[in-house]
């Protein structure tokens, strides 16, 4: 049985401190979308944050939801999941520095390398979310939109969509305060059994640039 | 004459059953999966998605966030007739597209490559993806959606003769190994390996092998089929179950689709349908009646022909 907690946001180091990983969170309080779009449009062309840190919050999330607008201006928000976050690894450090954020939630995760480098600095953690995705369930965990930002400017699937959620859920805890990685774990234990299923097996004739034979190395 | 109001209506709602149903095949292959799974990560993982198809199907709620790129697959009886003609039908599946990411709603994935414009519809140059197939001695059409995810769990390679049976193991192992951890490939997944044709049509096999076959369906060619069932084991045995944590449950099934290929290659690739395994099917008669169902029934002996001419079954010429 994997241990489970409740954690409201925004949450404080102590909060976050408590967390290992492989435990299971979910979430109450407020958290906002952003990614690529965001990164460039905030980090790189200086548009700074949409918004200040109490009306956006601090747990940001890697995802577009699968969301409408409706003829009288308001919003239909149907199934909510992340999307891979490793490529937004490049806008970290400034995204930290620019938006508070100590909560990031996405696909996948990062690197322990990056956890340690940019996360650990900050006081922050990563949330994976399960599946993927269990976009019908975080869904009934949203309760309200309390904002759109930027909608104009880079479309629905871009935009900052700011939820006020509730037990929302589930996540797994992916890193910790001290930058470790429950992926890079679960990928260490695996690793050890990899040789055997090519054992007897020669490389392709044709190569490819950039190849690597060392199945303990990722694509991320 | 199949009316075009029937063509709309039937694809309109084939758009929300494929976002928000989880087909019968995969959800028994999902639960096989929860039975024998002993990682407890793992386990966790796939306990979550059963719910999630349930809250999926109570909320009439997508079951996930990223709904894909909306494509169809038309199959079309060699006496049907659709009203308009092929240019209407085309119309017709652009507007439903386009009505259901608004009504269900979808994520409007489709942007332009270069200048990210999105139409927040679904719809754009070439997209969504309509592709053709006919049969004989048939009046109906068959409407086929599929909302597969775009990014991670497909990789093509030109492998030579030389390379053989164990070139393709080796190839199939490397992309589930690849993708597999950290569940970029949105595992366990239907498995699809297209291998022959030209480069396009190798990928092309592949990704209906994996979107247009039910679980457990096997390739009529008895060596192919049992390649089939030693690479589902063999995918279950890497080690790594959902999401890349320790377990036993990657493949919900393995399936091979072949086509012939120039003499010195052998061009092979792979394509995972994922935990959200989006596709819905309808067959539409000449009266306008659309039927639904869960199997594409997109592989056929007509459509594996190896012959100049078409010729009957002998079972049905005997008759």
């Amino acid at each position: 049985m994997l241990e489970t907690v409740q954690l409201a946001l925004p949450a404080s180091t102590a909060d976050l401190r408590k967390l290992k990983i492989g435990t299971v969170a979910y979430l109450s309080g407020r958290i906002f979308t952003a990614r690529e779009g965001v990164y460039k449009r905030a980090i790189e062309e200086g548009a700074g944050m949409p918004a200040g840190r109490d009306a956006l919050g601090l747990a940001n999330f890697h995802c577009s939801p699968a969301a409408t607008v409706n003829p009288d201006g308001s919003y239909t928000v149907g199934a909510v999941t992340a999307t891979a976050s490793f490529r937004f690894a490049q806008w970290l450090d400034g995204w930290f520095e620019l938006s508070g954020c100590n909560v990031i939630i996405g696909k996948g995760g990062m690197t322990s390398d990056i956890y340690r480098n940019s996360f650990v600095p900050h006081g922050a953690i990563y949330l994976t979310t399960v599946g993927y995705g269990t976009g019908a369930l975080l869904g009934r965990g949203i309760k309200r939109v309390a904002g759109v930002y930027w909608l104009e400017e880079l479309g629905l699937a871009q935009a900052v969509w700011v939820l006020d959620v509730e037990k929302c859920g589930p996540f797994l805890v992916e890193s910790d305060l001290d930058g470790n990685s429950l992926f890079e774990r679960e990928n260490a234990k695996i690793a050890p059994g990899l040789a055997k299923l090519y054992a007897g097996s020669k490389p392709a004739t044709l190569r490819r640039y950039g190849e690597t034979d060392d199945k303990t190395e990722e694509v991320i | 004459m199949i009316s075009l109001s029937s063509v709309q209506r039937t694809a309109e709602e084939l758009m929300a059953k494929a976002a928000i149903e989880i087909p019968d095949d995969y959800l028994d292959g999902l639960r096989k999966c929860a039975d024998t799974e002993k990682g407890d990560l793992s386990a966790f993982v796939i306990k979550a998605m059963l719910e999630n198809y349930d809250a999926a199907k109570e909320d009439r709620r997508a079951m996930c966030g990223d709904t894909g790129l909306p494509r169809w697959y038309v199959k079309i009886g060699n006496e049907a007739a659709v009203e308009g003609g092929p240019v209407a039908l085309e119309a017709a599946l652009r507007r439903a597209t386009a009505r259901a990411t608004a009504g269900v709603p979808l994520r409007p994935n489709r942007v332009h490559p270069l200048w990210r414009t999105d139409h927040n519809n679904n719809v754009g140059i070439g997209a969504p993806e309509i592709e053709y197939a006919f049969h004989p001695d048939a009046d109906w059409i068959d409407l086929i959606t599929v909302h597969k995810g775009g990014l991670f769990g497909s990789d093509y390679r030109m492998l030579f003769p030389g390379d053989g049976i164990d070139g393709i193991r080796r190839f199939y192992l490397d992309t589930l190994i690849g993708f597999g951890k950290r569940g970029l490939a949105c595992q366990p997944a239907i498995v699809g390996v297209g291998l022959g044709g030209s480069k396009d049509t190798s990928m092309v096999l592949g990704k209906q092998a994996s979107c247009l076959r039910v679980v457990g369906s096997r390739n009529p060619d008895p060596k192919i089929a049992a390649l089939e069932e030693e690479f589902k084991a063999l995918g279950n045995s890497i080690g790594m179950g959902a999401m890349g944590f320790i377990g036993t449950s990657m493949v919900i099934d393995c399936h091979i689709e072949v086509g012939y290929c120039h003499t010195g290659g052998m061009p092979m690739s792979v394509h995972m349908f994922c935990l959200s395994s989006r596709r819905a099917c309808a067959r539409i008669s000449a009266d306008g009646r659309a039927q639904f169902r869960t199997d594409p029934m997109w592989f056929t002996d007509y459509m594996r022909r190896e012959t100049v001419e078409w010729e009957r079954s002998t079972a049905e010429a005997a008759e």
